[in-house]
């Protein structure tokens, strides 16, 4: 099989409000702007281009139609979509170098998740007949999963705070981070609920507790901010990838799942798709991890889930909890464990991306130097 | 490097245009089902599913593909869901064929749809974001003054399109699944039919489908073990533009043109007016026939209508195009391209039935979505090379 490494990657910072389009130029032409600076390539050089949005999060028909305009499509380039977050059209974008059809391939995905009332929006991806219709927001659904954890003894409200402190604390050192420890917390799933974040910092867990419940048993520091962003990742296959990058991030395994859609039929504590695509890939070699969890008690799981021990550092970045720009995040997850690869600080990293209603979808894609 | 990777199996609902009897998941079950017999295999033996349909809007459910992981037997398994504007049903196929060509699986599910009576396709495109050009309310406004130009820049006589709807639904009588099944359809009648979006008539158009089609796809060995004929999959191409742009061409788009360049080359084909036996080629709108004839290489620019107006579209003639009746026959949205490519294999493995056309070997299946912008195509063949 084909070699394939990361040799770039870019993101938009995350924004509660963006001024840009729903249609993603405006977030996409700087970072694209960023990543051809920073590995010598131009748009001529890109074989394949692969990008994950969604229609209903930019309320239009063909989002994504717009956002080639970003490429500067013309002549015209071989490109594909899918309405997944982008670390899937960074899978697509694998296969086509496997298949030897390109050597060079750019992933793209972008989100204004501010566009519309984000965790009602979610609620449309659950069962058309039998669940939509009741309107189980995201929060909520999140919130049940969060619950089970809880009485089943898996987790504590306090396990969850920590995770939320530490990932404050980490994205410290992210400047596309949207929430930064010692700033202003911002809004956590609309406009009508920023006040109850208002001023103040994190100063230890008990104040964290302290707070009101967003929903029982999630704190707004539980929950991902609504965030709008974008994010580029560039794979090259083989020698490409040793001429553009002094130290690729080899792709080892790169593997995705998902589980049942009925949410009365699966054990919610647990993600079995992330464990089978963890297996597949080899996860528990990590020593860094990006994980897209966008509750704090979705990254207990996904550790679990991955078989990552205590000594495996989760979320340098800050992670989703810090900036969640949807059908971006999970490819910023690639592209930020990548970063830990090229720079030198680490030779064995994971990212990972999740999709649907309380982890239901996910994907694994680990990486090493060499 | 890239493995081989064959059609093994094709299923395809019975397409109408209200399926009051099946919910999205039972249309698209229905569709895997058969391609599932079809192949002989269960679903148990799938490896990965790759569901393809055209924007959400058009049944009002968002990443349908996550509440269908369970009737489409992906639990536990990779499932990707594809959106190439109305060229997602041909990415579909290429997608999952590439799952097979990269060698990361052995066998693949596609499966593409629209339930199109869930929601409302027209209201889903004639919403206008800020900052973008509006559709004017569906596909026909927006396509029809492309059309008026190829018309002007052809010469073509104002029959030719009347033509095409004739023979397609004429066709779509020979094909079970059709939506509309018109045997008695004559070029005189469609141009007997009211004017919609001049030049385009009522029975110039495709009709608002719902159904669904699934294909199964397998690498060599799959294809070898299978105890039924297959179709090689020779190339497949993909291609993009912008919408619109300072010298952009609707009528002879560069990215069809490009992309029809590059499957020729890849499979091998000097000549696709002698190579080709069948194609299934995307056409929404009568006139398409003779402009993407043009586009994909068959005739010189402004000479595809000759072709149809001899006669040789016909499922009898020298270049059978759309045999099945075609996307004026049967329009479930997201599925149109995969039915393209889907017929295009039934007819080199001969399972074409009434509208087989005769000794077809090689064929082509064609896909196009958005402002003609987005290009979707591969080549099918009795034997691997």
């Amino acid at each position: 099989m084909t070699d394939v490494a990361v040799i770039g990657f870019a993101q938009a910072p995350n924004e509660r409000h963006s001024p840009a389009t729903t249609n993603g130029v405006e977030m996409l032409v700087p970072i694209f702007h960023e990543v051809f600076a920073a590995t010598g390539l131009t748009k001529n050089d890109i074989g394949f281009w692969c990008s994950g949005s969604s229609d209903y999060l930019a309320g239009r028909a063909f989002s994504f139609v717009s956002a080639v305009d970003a490429i500067g499509a013309f002549p015209p380039v071989m490109e594909s979509h899918v309405e997944m977050d982008g670390a899937w059209a960074l899978y697509e974008a694998w296969l086509k170098i496997l298949t030897g059809e390109a050597e060079i391939a750019l992933a793209y995905g972008f989100g204004k998740s501010s566009a519309g009332n984000l965790r009602r929006v979610l609620a449309l991806q659950l069962d058309p007949y039998l669940v939509a219709p009741l309107w189980p927001d995201s929060v909520s659904i999140a919130a049940l999963q969060a619950r089970l954890g809880i009485e089943t003894g898996l987790w504590t409200e306090s396990d969850m705070a920590l995770v939320a402190a530490r990932s404050r604390a980490n994205a410290r050192d992210n400047p596309a981070a949207l929430r930064q420890a010692g700033s202003s917390d911002v809004s956590v799933v609309s406009g009508d609920e920023a006040s109850a974040e208002s001023e103040g910092t994190v100063r230890c867990l008990w104040e964290l507790l302290a707070r009101p419940y967003v929903a029982e048993p999630l704190r707004a520091h539980d929950c991902a901010p609504v965030a709008d962003g974008a994010a580029v990742v560039i794979l090259a296959a083989g020698e490409r990838a040793r001429e553009l990058c002094g130290r690729p991030a080899w792709i080892t395994g790169f593997e995705h799942r998902i589980d049942s859609a009925s949410l009365g039929a699966r054990d919610l504590t647990t993600a079995p798709s992330a464990a089978a695509a963890g297996n597949a890939a080899g996860a528990s070699r990590a020593q860094v991890a990006e994980l897209h969890a966008p509750f704090t008690h979705q990254e207990i799981i996904l550790r679990r889930a991955l078989d990552l021990d205590d000594g495996v550092n989760v979320n340098p970045s800050g992670g989703a909890l810090c900036g969640n720009p949807m059908f971006a995040a999970g490819l910023a997850r690639i592209g930020s464990a990548a970063t830990e690869i090229i720079n030198g600080r680490a030779d064995v990293a994971l990212g990972h991306a999740t999709s649907g209603p309380a982890l239901q979808q996910n994907l694994v894609c680990v990486m090493e130097a060499r | 490097m890239k493995q081989r990777a064959a059609v093994l199996g094709i299923g395809q609902t019975h397409h109408r245009s209200k399926r009051h009897d099946v919910s999205i998941a039972g249309l698209c079950r229905e569709a895997a089902d058969r391609a599932l017999a079809d192949a002989n295999l269960s679903v148990g033996q799938i490896d990965a599913v790759v569901v393809g349909k055209a924007p959400d809007l058009f049944e009002g459910v968002m990443m349908p593909e996550l509440y269908l992981a369970d009737a489409l037997g992906a639990v536990g398994k990779p499932l990707l869901r594809v959106h190439t504007a109305g060229s997602v049903g041909g990415a579909t196929g290429i997608v999952a064929a590439s799952l097979i060509q990269a060698g990361v699986h052995r066998r693949v599910l596609a499966v593409a749809f629209e339930k199109q009576s869930e929601s409302n396709a027209m209201w889903a495109l004639s919403i206008t974001p800020p900052f973008a050009m509006p559709v004017l309310a569906g596909a026909g406004g927006y396509f029809a003054p492309h059309i008026r130009s190829y018309i002007r820049r052809s010469g073509a006589p104002g029959h030719i399109g009347a033509m095409v709807a004739a023979k397609d639904r004429r066709n779509g009588a020979r094909n079970p699944y059709a939506h509309l099944r018109q045997a008695d359809m004559t070029t005189e009648k469609v141009l007997a039919s009211a004017m919609l979006w001049d030049p385009v008539r009522y029975d110039e158009t495709c009709p608002s489908s719902d159904g669904a089609c699934a294909v199964v796809l397998g690498d060599q060995a799959a294809a070898e073990a299978s105890d039924q004929p297959v179709a090689w999959i020779r190339a497949t191409s993909m291609r993009t533009e912008p919408t619109m742009f300072s010298g952009k061409d609707n009528v002879n788009p560069r990215a069809g043109a490009d992309a029809a360049a590059a499957l020729w080359q890849a499979a091998g084909i000097a000549s696709p007016r002698d190579q080709i036996d069948a194609a299934e080629i995307y056409v929404p709108f009568s006139w398409f026939e003779p402009m993407w004839l043009e586009n994909l290489g068959f005739a010189e620019p402004g000479q595809g209508w000759r072709l149809t107006e001899a006669g040789e579209t016909e499922i009898t003639g020298s270049l059978p195009v759309n045999a099945s009746g075609g996307v004026l026959s049967s329009n479930p949205i997201g599925a149109s391209g995969l039915l393209r490519f889907a017929e295009s294999a039934m007819q080199v493995m001969g399972k074409a039935g009434e509208h087989q056309v005769a000794g077809a070997r090689t064929a082509l299946g064609h896909a196009y979505g958005g402002g003609s912008q987005y290009f979707s195509m591969w080549i099918v063949a009795d034997t691997p090379d």
